[in-house]
């Protein structure tokens, strides 16, 4: 009996790996003093009020932002560990089966938890505050979708520690990620935490859009709306038609996995490459998705930091809304290599040139925004000084990469890496920091610490070319993508080592974060007047940190830049408009649901990867019973009445407006 | 900008008082947004997201369909009566559910009550001649992991089985909901939700009946 | 909770706006009832007696297909009635577009990477 224990206990969890014990040694005491610290002061009924059963957009918001903040951390430190692995050839450091676990984790990471939660977190903070609105069409929604991804986020990460982490690469092609080649769970944590998470995004996609659509202040008109929201709309519409592809390609593995089908299997006529066609039908709009949001921040930022309203609005709008319509016609450059002939690598290279022209006029718009502006050089606008040189030398690598016979010589050699981190770090790291410090004020009440905030910046600048410049040249000198090890004859190991560099450089960058949201935690420079940057939209016209219900009166907008507007009447001495008589105001109550029904995926998921019936059957049963109960709730909403919105708004505003 | 008041909805700025949800009779709530508009519209956004999913289930399948791993084929399995009866059946559940909202337009808690249990029976009787069906090409041998063509097969009826199946039990509950409830602005929207889900199931069904059956039996 | 009583099923009335925005008469479902019948009809007769084969064969199959989804989505789904703006309509037409792009270009493509069957 015993024996039997310790047999499955060794297949259980993940054994033979001091770094994993030791993870198992932190993940436990973490736990065990989260559990202490909130019994010792009491405040596990004040969690499950404020933050487990919130619909309050800000709240999910913040969220959002800290579980990706720690998702980043994990990405990152797998990448280093493939950096340290790659300093010098002939390395030992990490054996190949580790190698490939951290690569495929790394990937997984960075978009699906990181990039992902972290853009749905500016979204939540900014888009309702930005058209004047409460909240967003569907709170309910908004939480399921926040606890969806992080209980699917919790399925992977326990990978680690349990069972063993997936190891075929982050978008795991067959037949390597089928049972014939993976036999162990990994792979089916890939799937289903993926598969969870992906749900909640879908979700958010459906909520922002009819957020946008219909919840705008009286008087904005689509064509008033501030360009990050046009961004956030851009992004919505290729969420919902892109997700359900991944949907039913992780399904349809899955079912090869569990049931024995033969999708994408080697025999039995399956075919992989079907697999390879969906899911990067699904891949690339999806870093459309991530890519476009960033877009809407540097529109924002450069304004607000040049004082100048943004060039050319109206071909803005266009450029955003092509680029989110296009990214479904180009997936196919992602497999020019791999035998659909010359006709079907023709199409594609074509319009994926074609897809680089509206992000040039975007660019060409955000200079002439720029020029002849009144600049100031805070944190915000240096991310996005940063993102410009950066990311357009990344697209046009990319344009080189569409060149279909070229494609040929870089397709997953180390300039295909170079070219993709470039953009994903240049364009969407870099927008989501300037994002995340431009509004950073308006969630939290405090300001970031300026100072320590350009350290951070250089660093994690300079550390980005000096890592992956040499890449480009390590690619055109034959290296491919995931190799655990190069030899000393191959010449590759002088650039590897500055790569190297460069990628701790970053690291270093990362610390300086952390320690600026320390420093400022600690020092608290409060933003009293909710309008730190002299900002130009209605996020900046309400008190920070942003009362409960947003806006004490819903205001009427009749200008692009409507806060902007606003001071400038008033500094040509326009007479204030009367204060305006409080009403009750209507708001969206907690529930538990989300939390709870999250949960029963990610029992259901648990079971589903060990072949557990037992759980997975009730975790489903669980998750039906949840939306039956919703289905049943009637009266969860309340009012807050007149004279509590007259005393908040009081006691916060005091400067401002 | 100006910060002067929206004129609320009359029925939405309840002085003061503090009270439950109880939608007033257009489901307004702050005077701007009707809630209920906006959840017939979310969830019509939802449909289309569901017609992606299934144009990638028939994408998988059209592409998977000719290779029969030296198993049975369409021809071979097939079995044309039980499948126009499941169709008519279920395009007859899709009037009938029409039936039911023209009754709630007119108020008829009755009607609308009546004829949504004939919808949900009409989709039963859908299922359990799809199970039916489905069991019985398990015993000829053909499942799920004999070839691509079947595995494509099973998946994309299944998961339309699958969402008639849900689409059942969603009727039930609403269902107890009237019974309870009546007809309001909330009960209302829900009606006209499960019918526009019941009508999209329907219209995925003739391109399943088309693409899979009759094209398979050509 | 008040109960509507709209004096006909027919007209759209003040209390319908909104949520219950959808209001066909029974002339329009039965109507439709009636169109899909036909429609199913025609491609059974059609593959069950053999009347067509190839390309025209499969014009019929999707065409009717295609004429019975108009006839659900304009009598029993209602789209003719949506106010402005059609976001209704607009988010199906892309919805459409992307979904023909998905199953075209994936049968186009995987034709060129036939895996031995």
């Amino acid at each position: 009996m015993w024996e039997s224990i310790k047999e499955f206990a060794s297949e259980f969890f993940v054994t033979g790996d001091p770094l994993i014990y030791g993870a198992d040694v932190a993940i436990a005491l973490t736990l065990v003093s989260i559990v202490f610290v909130l019994t010792y002061f009491k405040k596990w009924k004040w969690l499950w009020r404020e933050w487990l059963t919130t619909v309050d957009h800000k709240r999910i918001g913040i969220m959002y932002i800290i579980a990706s903040l720690l998702m980043l951390f994990r990405g990152g430190v797998d990448a280093l560990l493939m950096r340290t692995q790659l300093v010098m050839p002939d390395n030992t450091f990490l054996t190949p089966e580790h190698y490939n676990q951290i690569f495929t984790t790394h990937g997984v990471i960075m978009i699906l938890f990181m990039a992902m939660p972290l853009m749905f977190g500016l979204f939540n903070i900014a888009v309702p505050l930005q058209i004047g609105a409460r909240d967003v069409a569907f709170p309910f929604l908004n939480a399921l979708s926040f606890w969806l991804f992080f209980w699917g986020a919790m399925l992977f990460n326990v990978s680690f520690v349990i069972g063993g982490s997936p190891d075929a690469g982050w978008l795991a092609y067959p037949p390597l990620s089928e049972m014939s080649h993976s036999p162990g769970v990994g792979q089916d944590f890939y799937i289903w935490g993926i598969q969870i998470s992906g749900i909640g995004s879908l979700m958010t996609g459906i909520n922002f859009i009819v957020t946008i659509l219909k919840m705008r202040a009286p008087g904005m008109t689509l064509m008033k709306m501030p360009m990050f929201t046009w961004s956030v709309l851009s992004s919505c519409v290729t969420i919902i038609f892109a997700f359900p592809i991944l949907t039913v390609t992780l399904a349809l593995l899955f079912i090869d996995r569990f049931f024995g089908a033969h999708f994408f299997t080697l025999d039995g006529g399956g075919n992989p490459m079907m697999y390879i066609n969906l899911i990067w039908m699904w891949g690339h709009p999806e870093v459309y998705i991530v890519v476009l949001p960033a877009f809407g921040i540097f529109s924002e930022v450069v304004a607000t930091f040049a004082k100048k309203r943004l060039f050319g609005y109206k071909s803005m709008v266009f450029a955003l809304m092509s680029i989110s319509v296009f990214s479904f016609f180009t997936w196919a450059h992602h497999f020019f290599t791999m035998g659909s002939g010359a006709n079907v690598n023709a199409f594609f290279a074509v319009t994926t040139m074609a897809i680089a022209i509206p992000t040039g006029v975007k660019v060409f718009n955000w200079l002439f925004t720029m020029f002849r502006g009144k600049i100031t050089f805070k944190t915000p606008m240096l991310w996005t000084i940063g993102f410009i040189p950066c990311f357009v030398v990344g697209g046009m690598t990319g344009v080189l990469l569409s060149v279909a016979p070229a494609d040929f010589q870089f397709h997953n050699s180390y300039f295909l890496i170079a070219h993709f981190h470039q953009v994903l770090i240049g364009g969407v790291a870099f927008g989501y920091f300037a994002g995340l410090y431009y509004w950073w004020p308006k969630v939290f009440g405090f300001k970031l610490n300026e100072k320590i905030g350009k350290w951070a910046f250089w660093l994690w600048n300079i550390g980005f070319y000096i890592c992956f410049m040499p890449q480009y040249v390590l690619g055109l000198m034959g290296m491919t993508r995931r190799v655990v090890t190069y030899g000393w004859d191959t010449g590759w190991w002088e650039l590897n080592l500055t790569s190297t560099i460069g990628g701790f450089l970053m690291g270093i960058g990362f610390l300086f974060q952390v320690w600026q949201i320390m420093h400022s935690l600690k020092f608290m420079e409060r933003d009293t007047t909710g309008d730190p940057w002299n900002g130009r939209t209605l996020e900046w016209s309400i008190p920070s940190p942003a009362p409960a219900y947003n806006f004490a009166t819903v205001p009427v907008v009749d200008a692009r830049d409507p806060w902007w507007a606003e001071k400038q009447q008033r500094e040509a001495g326009r007479p204030a408009a009367p204060a305006a008589a409080y009403e009750p105001i209507h708001m969206p109550g907690n529930s538990g649901i989300p939390f709870i029904k999250s949960f029963c995926w990610f029992l259901a998921g648990f079971g589903l990867v060990f072949d557990w019936l037992w759980l997975a059957i009730p975790g489903l049963i669980g998750v039906g019973l949840c939306m039956l109960a919703h289905s049943f709730v009637y009266d969860n909403d309340y009012y807050i009445p007149a004279d509590e919105v007259a005393r908040a708004e009081a006691e916060s505003r005091g400067a401002v407006g | 900008m100006s910060t002067h008041n929206m004129h609320a909805h009359a029925h939405a700025s309840g002085a003061g008082a503090l009270h439950g949800a109880g939608a007033d009779a257009h489901g307004h709530h702050d005077g701007h947004h009707d809630l209920e508009e906006l959840r017939t519209f979310g969830f019509w956004i939802f449909l289309i997201t569901d017609c992606i999913l299934f144009g990638t289930l028939f994408a998988t399948y059209i592409v998977l369909r000719g290779n029969m791993n030296g198993g049975p084929t369409p021809h071979e399995l097939f079995e044309m009566p039980g499948v126009i009866a499941e169709t008519f059946i279920l395009l007859t559940s899709s009037f009938t559910g029409g039936l039911a909202v023209l009754a709630m337009n007119r108020g008829l808690r009755g009607g609308l009550i009546g004829w949504l249990i004939v919808t949900a029976l009409l989709g039963l009787s859908f299922i359990t001649l799809e199970v039916t069906e489905f069991v019985k090409m398990v015993h000829e041998g053909a499942t799920i992991s004999t070839s691509a063509f079947l595995s494509g097969f099973y998946t994309l009826v299944g998961t339309h089985g699958l969402h008639v199946s849900i689409g059942i039990v969603w009727m039930a509950a609403l269902i107890l909901q009237l019974a309870r409830r009546g007809i309001t602005s909330v009960t209302r929207r829900k009606v006209n939700v499960i019918s526009l889900y019941w009508h999209f199931l329907d219209v995925v069904w003739i391109f399943v009946f088309t693409i899979v059956y009759l094209m398979g039996v050509m | 909770m008040a109960q509507h009583h709209s004096s006909n099923a027919g007209g759209a009335s003040h209390q319908e706006h909104g949520a219950g925005g959808h209001h066909g008469s029974l002339k329009q479902y039965v109507i439709g009832f009636v169109l899909s019948i036909v429609l199913t009809i025609i491609p059974i007769a059609v593959v069950l007696n053999d009347l067509a084969e190839g390309t025209a064969a499969l014009v019929i199959l999707l065409g009717t297909a295609a004429l019975q989804f108009v006839v659900q989505l304009l009598f029993f789904m209602h789209l003719r009635e949506e106010k402005k703006p059609r976001y209704n309509l607009m988010t199906l037409l892309l919805g459409l577009v992307i979904l023909l792009t998905i199953v075209i270009g994936s049968i186009w493509i995987m034709q060129y990477n036939q895996v031995y069957h």
